[in-house]
């Protein structure tokens, strides 16, 4: 019977066309996944900061745009200056960063337990997920007016929108990270003896640390959006606070000097948790 | 130590759209013994050795060891996959150490046994490194050491060698020979690899597919001495050769062709 098959499907073959062939694309700059020589990575790394710094100096500088539109990197700079000296930026960045400290630092506390559990027990999941994967898609802004009638004008209103806009992604994503868990790891070391806490102390835990740290970089990143936003609303100290007033009298120099400080903040942080990552994820890499 | 199945089934799925993984299972695995278990996918070979750690509890049946019923996981019956269950964050000795660490034990003491398994199974130069440093065939020698380290009753070892190349596969039979003999502990394997099956075992037990059921349980009759020669000897060539023709007609009635 075999015999047969072959031979049949032989004869019918000898009929069929050749199958088309494709031509090869040639392999450019463009290729999917494949490494730019390290010339050509830095030149476009540079450029991509360059180009747009020049961009704005021209436009500046031939007065093709308005001062009070777009000013001059020089003027920036001596605003951000005039700021600093003046003490007024040292206290502006200390209270931004104050409130992002407690208002993030709280919803970490909450989340990363919370997503623990989450992605531990699926008692966990099953009570908290629903809620949860709701209440993230509700913009924390939508809540400042809420906010304001609840808790005031003070800082607990701010406090509070930080919290909202955070703890229900962190919590998400802490709980997958933790369902990322080789379900192994945990049976072996049941068989190795270990107990059920033990076995989220000394296993789970180890295991998701890395991952629960990126959750943390990425949604710090939203912290530090949150907080300008609530300082924008009604605030006497702050970034935000300092860019609503430089508004008001149209000083665009201190907004974009304002707009630099917010930057490199931000970036400092990402970089110290990146750091704090490759520390406690070394056995991953 | 003698561990005991008597008519163990089990049951995958919900409620009415059940599969039937083992279907009355007995097996009774005597103390200092090698017992392999082969069959094809789909012969609940994994689920068999799922049954016996405790991670699993069969639809029926029961499984004692020295009469008493099995009621969980627990580190009389050390387990060993087939890959990656390795903690990664931890070097080579501190994975072998994790189950003293679970034990009230001393620094000195259990330094002192994480030293003599890491050097039985060869890693002594290795314990500072971590998982992902090793090859694959050191990271199941320390999976290994890991288990034995708690002073199972019982090694369970499913699949152990499946995932290495070949030379390496043949250095961790002799090995986990060598480590059988030396600490005398008892081995329950499951391999799809008849020949690892023949070489390995002081007896073989082969398991029909779709149900899983035992089909053949026979004792090899080979020398304790076994050496990579003993694979091209007639005597061990015959046995492979009836064992795989069990496993061969107990695939052919499971699959429809």
């Amino acid at each position: 019977m075999k015999a047969a098959l072959a031979e049949r499907s032989a004869d019918v073959r000898a009929t069929w066309p050749p199958l088309p062939r494709r031509t090869r694309s040639r392999r450019t700059a463009l290729t999917i996944r494949t490494p730019l020589s390290r010339r050509a990575a830095t030149a476009l790394t540079v450029g991509s900061l360059a180009v747009p710094f020049a961009c704005w100096v021209v436009l500046s500088a031939t007065g093709a745009v308005p001062a009070t539109f777009l000013p001059a990197p020089g003027a920036v700079l001596s605003a951000g200056w005039e700021m600093a000296r003046s003490g007024e930026l040292a206290v502006d960045a200390w209270t931004t960063t104050r409130r992002v400290l407690e208002g993030f630092g709280l919803a970490v506390l909450v989340s990363v337990p919370l997503g623990i559990l989450m992605g531990t027990f699926h008692a966990g999941q099953a009570a908290f997920e629903p809620v949860i994967g709701l209440l993230r898609y509700l913009p924390a802004s939508a809540f400042i007016p809420l906010l304001i009638i609840w808790l005031g004008l003070g800082e607990p209103s701010k406090i509070a929108i930080l919290f909202i806009g955070t703890v229900f992604f962190n919590t998400l994503m802490t709980a997958d990270v933790v369902r990322g868990v080789p379900r192994a790891l945990i049976d072996v070391s049941y068989t190795l003896g270990a107990r059920r806490g033990e076995v989220l102390r000394k296993v789970v835990v180890p295991h998701a640390l890395p991952g629960i740290i990126d959750a943390v970089r990425v949604n710090a990143a939203a912290a530090w959006n949150f907080v300008v936003v609530a300082e924008l609303v009604n605030s006497t100290a702050g970034l935000g606070y300092r860019i609503v007033r430089a508004q008001r009298f149209l000083q665009t120099d201190k907004i974009f000097a304002v707009l630099v400080v917010i930057g490199v903040i931000g970036v400092t942080i990402d970089v110290a948790l990146r750091l704090v990552r490759a520390r406690v994820g070394r056995w991953a890499a | 130590m003698t561990l005991e199945l008597v008519d163990v089934s089990m049951d995958y799925g919900l409620r009415g759209r059940e599969k039937r993984a083992l279907d009355g299972v007995n097996i009774t695995v005597s103390p200092r013994e090698f017992l392999c278990v082969v069959g094809a996918s789909g012969s609940g070979k994994s689920t068999l050795l799922s049954l016996v750690a405790g991670l699993t509890t069969p639809t029926s049946g029961v499984i004692t060891i020295d009469g008493r019923p099995i009621t969980g996981p627990g580190p009389d019956r050390g387990l060993v996959f087939q890959t990656g269950s390795l903690y990664p964050w931890r070097t080579v000795e501190r994975n072998v150490a994790f189950g003293l660490e679970l034990l009230d034990l001393d620094a000195a003491e259990r330094r002192r046994r994480v030293d003599w398994y890491l050097a039985e199974t060869g890693l002594a130069d290795v314990r500072r490194s971590l998982p992902r440093q090793l090859s694959g065939g050191q990271q199941q020698r320390a999976a290994i050491a890991r288990a034995l380290v708690c002073e199972p009753d019982v090694l369970l070892l499913d699949e152990p060698f499946g995932a290495l190349d070949v030379q390496t596969k043949e250095d961790m039979q002799l090995l986990i020979r060598q480590i059988w003999r030396d600490t005398g502990t008892t081995v329950l394997m499951v391999t799809h690899d008849v020949e690892e099956a023949v070489f390995l075992g002081t007896r073989v037990v082969v398991l029909a597919s779709d149900p899983g059921r035992v089909a053949a349980d026979l004792r090899i009759p080979l020398a304790e001495d076994r050496t990579l020669a003993t694979k091209r000897s007639p005597a061990f060539l015959e046995l492979r050769a009836s064992v795989e023709d069990l496993v061969r007609a107990q695939h052919r009635s499971g699959v429809a062709r």
